[in-house]
Formats: C-alpha cells, structure tokens, sequence
C-alpha cells in the first residue's frame, strides 16, 4: 500500500525542493549579475560544486541515518579523525595513499558500527548514542593532535586540484556516492528495510524484518563517507587538521540540508535526491552571499532564516498529506494481524 | 476524570517510596552525584572544606538553571540547540545596554527577559504553528543568534557591564556561619527549583509531561498542545537569560560565553534520566544531573586526568546513563501495566504510571 502512495509523494516534495533551488539560483544570477560578474562563469560554477562536494558526501549518509530514524551527530568528529590519521599515514609519501585511505575507511566503518550497534541493541536514541561518540572522539583527538598532522602527497592533492571541464573530481566522487546511495535506497533490499524501519520500527519489525541491520548499515555508510568527505578535506588542504570537522559545523548543517531536501526528521520518508538539492541551495546562497560581500557572521542570519523559512514551507505539506498513510481504515495493523 | 479522587494519593511508607523512587533513573542521579562527591572528597580532602563545596554549588549553577530550562523543552518531546546562543546573546545584550551605568541594571533586567520571552515565543511558534521539527527551529535560531551577535561586537569582548550588575553572579550574602558566602547564584538556582517543583505539580507541569508522552491523547483530552509547549520553550530561553545573567559575573562579557551550553544542557538533562522524546523525568533530577556532571569534570580534575579528556568522558557517561535508564524505565513500566509489582494495592490500569511515580519521587 505504502509502495503504491510513495511515487506521487516523493515527486511532489522532491519538486517544491527543486522549485526552491531554481529560485535561488534565478535570485542568484540576478543578484551576481547586479554586481556586475555572470553566475554561469566557469570560475563561479567551480565555486559552488566545490561548496556542494564535502557538506554532499556527509549529508548523503545523513540522510540515510535520518531515513532509517536516527541521528548522526558524531560527523565532525569523524571527519576531523580521518583528515588526522590518513595524513599522518601518507606522510607525503606517494606510495601510501592506499593503505591510509583504506585504514581510515576501515576506522570509520568501525566507529559507525559503534553508533549502530548502541543505537539498535542498547536501544539509545541516535541524537545520545552519536553525541556520546562524537564527544568520546573530539576528547581523542584534543587529546592527541595539536596542529596540522602529516602531510597529502602530491598524487592525492590533484584529486581536489583536478578538474574535468568545470567539474571537480572531488565534486564527481561526492555524485557518485550520492548515485550508489540512491541505487541502493530504491533496487536493494537494504534500502527498502531503511525506509520501513524508519517509517515504523515497530511495524517493520512485526513484519519480518531485522531492524537492527538497516540501522547499522545506516550508521556505517554516514560515518564511511564523512571519512570520504575528510579524505578530500586533506587532499584540499594538504595537510591533516585535528578541528577541520568541528569548523564545519557540519553535523548541524548536514542535518539542516537533509530537512531542507524534504526528508522527514522523524524517518521513513524522503530521498537523496532532495538531499543534494538542499546542498544545492545552501552552497548558492553561500556563493551569492559571498558575491555580495556580506558579512561573514550575517551569512548565518540569513542560513538560519532561510532553513526555518524552507522547512515551515514543506512540513505544512506533510501535516496535510499525513492522514493519507495512516488512514483510518488504519490498514496497517490488520496486514500485520 | 472523577476516578481521580478514589486513587490513593502514596503507596508505602515514606522510606519505601524513597527506596522505590532511588532505583529509577531520575532518582539514582542524585546516588550517582552522592558517588562522586564522595570520591571528590576522598582524593581531594581540602574540598571537604565547606566553603568550597559552596563555591562550586555556586559556578555550577548556572548549568544547573539551563538543564532545568532544557527539562521543560524536553520533557514536552522537544529540543532547544539555541540554548547558548541565547546566553550569548544575553550576555552582549547585559554587556551594551547596561554598561556602567548602574540606572539602567533594572530597565537592562526587564529588556532581557522580554528577549529572552520574545526568542521563546518565536521558537515555540515555529514549532507547533508552523510544524517545523523544533531541531530545526532552533538550529535555526541558534544560526540566527549567533550569528547577530557576532556581527553586533565583530567576534569580540565588548561592554563591560557595572560592577554591581556583575556582583549578582559573582558576589554572595557574605559572613555567614561555616560556609563564609552563599553565593546568590546558589539563592536563585534555590528559588527557581522550588518553583519548578510547584509548577510541575500544577495542571502546566501534569500537562507538559502528558503531551510530552503522547501529544494526541493529550489533545484529545482538550489539553491546548501549542500553547503549552510554547510556554516550554519560553521557559527554556528565560533560563538560558537567567543563566547569563549569572555567566556575565563569572565571565564577563565575550560572544563565546555559553558555548556548549546547549549540548551540556542536554547531557545533564538526559543523564538525570528524563527520556529525550519526552514524558517522563523529574526536573530537579535535571538539575542533579549538571550538578553530577560538573562533579565528573571536577573529579577527573582532581585525579589530574588532562582536561582534553572530559569531553570523551562525557561521551562515554551519556551513552552508559541513557543505555542504563531505558532498560530502567522498560523493567519498572512492564510489570505495573499488568498490575502485578504491588502485592497489597494493585494499581487501577487506567492510571499513568509516571504521574504515580512522581508524587513517590517529590517525597
């Protein structure tokens, strides 16, 4: 029943998402063009794919944590620890690159099974179980980094300086993994199970399936590519930095840019396509701020208006689309009876 | 609701309702906090010394008002993250309205609170007018705040307010007995906690914890969902004002007063066992939360473990202390559901078992 009800939803939320993005893009060329520079420009575009690859590749996992109806707050830190430990393991030494990368994806499939397993077996709510890890890495990495660590040979720097036409390979890595993530959420079981342990975990449950999986795999993939996302910190910055993550705000931020995309907080509801399409708009709003040389601390003024503004505009929606699933014929329970 | 009347108000003696109250989560914080000051006092005997015990029941006041502030929010099913921003904002707003000019401490006072009631009103609006989850209500809010109050003093210390409105969280009534000073922020966090625990008990604090359990059965039975979770956040940001007030004394006037203040709000909250999700929890076990919190730190200090530390210690305990209390409130709400843990009064069914526990835990 729900299959038969999701297309038509999610092409409507989806395109009031893109309809946002359309007009800030409009407002944008019209405000860049006032300032007398074209937003089209090759130099521009590169700008704001650059902005988009990082708080993408984090906001994709956070929107599969957020699907299956928990929370991941612990990606600053992830983030920040993977920038540390692939630096310090490549060391400007070439021949490396792939055992660091390869450990520090492995460092982070183990902590997003730290957070899955607490979130599913200890029955801790997302927001605790990853505020927990987050903070057990920030005192990790205040304790034992100070200062830039290690070094990205230049082999691993060029995958953030190059480019094929106007597009980033970062940019391409952070599409890429945004395309798996999509496959996986609509052609694979895994991905089904995301949506109905999100929706209803109890419900799910009663129907056959183990929650617990979809949740760790969840927790796992968000915290790989807030690794991938620190890998390309370092090979933008070339040198690892303990606090990186923690600057970002970007466990605040990714979550803001999933709700943006329409996907519901409370789980079950939503998609990555949406997701990028928040990045989207955040990373333009940031560009045309920076066109017109706003003031750096309005620019949060301006992000913390738009997001609520946005938000209020998509969740009047789904107050009104909300009986719709729960009717009241209430058909669930009775498929479960 | 006339079957009210006909319910036994207790159940036992006073010491089995206190033993009985000790085992949940919400009462264990205040053993957890008894623990560890105990362990402080062991490894540390000059705090033993009265009038450092005081001093740090004073420094930690202010977290404690915020975590009671935090309660009401969460306690209702929802989150303040602009907890801190608010301080922030307060803090500045104290630093340039007041400045030296002790005139205008009392018209400084009124135009806080009525911001701090303003940034409640709009945060609670957004959140159930609106229906924007309050993350992202007050995500946003923080982002707003912070972000206003950095461009306001460009990043940096600005204003200093009068010393006399500095003295209201530095200073004390002084030359008492045993103790030296009883700090005024020790005073007020008194006052607002008795005044938490009769709000609590009035229709506004029995309600809050019923929308925050189930919010359409409490709709259902004629509760104003809105109105009374705006009052939450409204409460939520008037600590936080409060909160600032007191953090001017102790650390003058700077945009990063209160940073963390939001998540610290939060742990406390939560390692005083109140469920995040709402309904269930004791707001002066909110308070005893931060107390046991700050007592950690203090712990860890004294054992000279390096402060970078304290936050994966913090991790560590907010994950142990909610993993503990769900599997608490699971174990203690199972078996009343059937009617079977008081052998002499079995509870009537259509009761709510948390309201029964609370009047045990007011003891």
């Amino acid at each position: 029943m729900s299959i038969a009800v999701r297309p038509g939803r999610t092409i409507s939320s989806t395109t009031i998402v893109f309809a946002v993005l359309v007009l800030a893009i409009v407002a944008g060329t019209i405000i860049t063009a006032v300032n007398g520079r074209n937003f089209f420009s090759v130099g521009n575009i590169d700008n704001v794919l650059t902005t988009m690859t990082i708080l993408g590749l984090i906001a994709v996992g956070q929107t599969l944590v957020i699907l299956v109806g928990s929370l991941d707050l612990s990606v600053p830190f992830v983030v920040s620890l993977a920038s540390v430990t692939a630096g310090g393991i490549m060391a400007g030494q070439t021949g490396r690159i792939l055992p660091a990368v390869l450990v520090t994806l492995l460092i982070a499939a183990v902590i997003g099974l730290a957070n899955g397993l607490i979130v599913s077996y200890l029955h801790v709510h997302g927001f605790i179980a990853t505020l927990g890890t987050g903070l057990i890495l920030a005192g990790y990495l205040a304790s034992n980094f100070e200062g830039n660590q290690g070094a990205a040979p230049r082999a691993f720097r060029l995958l953030d300086a190059t480019r094929i036409g106007p597009v980033p390979i970062a940019t391409l890595i952070m599409l890429g993994c945004a395309l798996l993530a999509i496959l996986m959420l609509r052609r694979t079981r895994l991905g089904h199970h995301i949506y109905a342990v999100g929706g209803h975990a109890e419900v799910a449950r009663m129907s056959g399936v183990r929650t617990a999986t979809p949740i760790i795999a969840a927790h796992v993939i968000c915290t790989v590519l807030s690794a991938v996302a620190g890998l390309l910190l370092l090979a933008r910055l070339g040198v690892g930095q303990p606090t990186v993550g923690s600057q970002g705000g970007y466990d605040l931020m990714s979550i803001a840019a999933v709700v943006l995309g329409g996907t519901l907080l409370s789980g079950g509801k939503g998609n990555i396509v949406g997701t990028l399409a928040g990045v989207a708009i955040f990373a333009v709003l940031d560009n045309v701020m920076g066109v017109m040389q706003l003031n750096p601390f309005l620019k949060d003024v301006v992000r913390g208006v738009v997001i609520v503004v946005a938000v209020a505009v998509y969740a009047r929606r789904e107050i009104d689309r909300r009986p719709a699933r729960f009717g009241s014929a209430s058909p669930i329970p009775q498929e479960v009876r | 609701m006339s079957t009210q009347i006909t319910l036994p108000r207790y159940e036992g003696s006073f010491g089995r309702r206190l033993a009985l109250a000790l085992r949940t989560p919400g009462g264990a914080v205040f053993v957890l906090a008894a623990v560890l000051l105990v362990a402080i006092v062991v490894s540390n005997p000059n705090f033993a010394d009265p009038g450092s015990l005081i001093r740090f029941a004073g420094r930690t006041a202010p977290i404690a008002i915020a975590a009671m502030g935090q309660y009401y929010v969460i306690v209702s099913g929802e989150f303040d993250l602009s907890m801190a921003a608010v301080i922030a904002a307060q803090v500045v707003l104290a630093g340039n309205f007041i400045g030296q000019d002790e005139a205008r401490i009392l018209p400084g006072l009124v135009v806080m609170f009525a911001v701090g009631t303003l940034i409640g009103l709009i945060n609670g609006l957004a959140t159930t007018i609106l229906k924007v989850p309050s993350f992202i209500v007050t995500l946003g809010m923080m982002l707003a705040l912070t972000g206003l109050v950095r461009y306001v003093t460009g990043g940096a210390a600005t204003g200093n307010p009068s010393d006399a409105f500095r003295n209201i969280g530095r200073g004390g009534v002084e030359g008492v007995p045993v103790v030296g000073i009883i700090p005024y922020s020790l005073l007020i966090l008194l006052v607002l906690a008795a005044l938490a625990v009769w709000l609590m008990r009035r229709p506004f604090g029995r309600s809050i914890v019923a929308v925050g359990d189930n919010a359409e059965a409490a709709r259902y039975a004629g509760t104003a969902v809105w109105w009374l979770k705006t009052r939450a956040f409204i409460l939520s940001s008037l600590s936080a004002t409060v909160a600032g007030i007191l953090l001017v004394g102790y650390a003058g006037v700077h945009p990063s007063v209160g940073s963390g203040y939001e998540f610290a709000a939060i742990t406390a909250v939560v390692i005083g066992g109140v469920v995040l999700g709402g309904g269930r929890g004791w707001v002066l076990s909110a308070a005893a939360g931060a107390f046991a919190l700050e007592l950690l730190f203090l712990l860890l200090t004294s054992l000279g473990v390096a402060s970078t530390w304290r936050s994966t210690v913090q991790g560590v305990i907010i994950i142990v202390a909610v993993a503990l209390a769900g599997r608490t409130w699971r174990a203690t709400r199972r078996p009343r559901r059937r009617g079977g843990v008081a052998p002499s009064t079995p509870p009537p069914p259509p009761s709510p078992p948390r309201a029964q526990r609370q009047e045990t835990s007011d003891a």
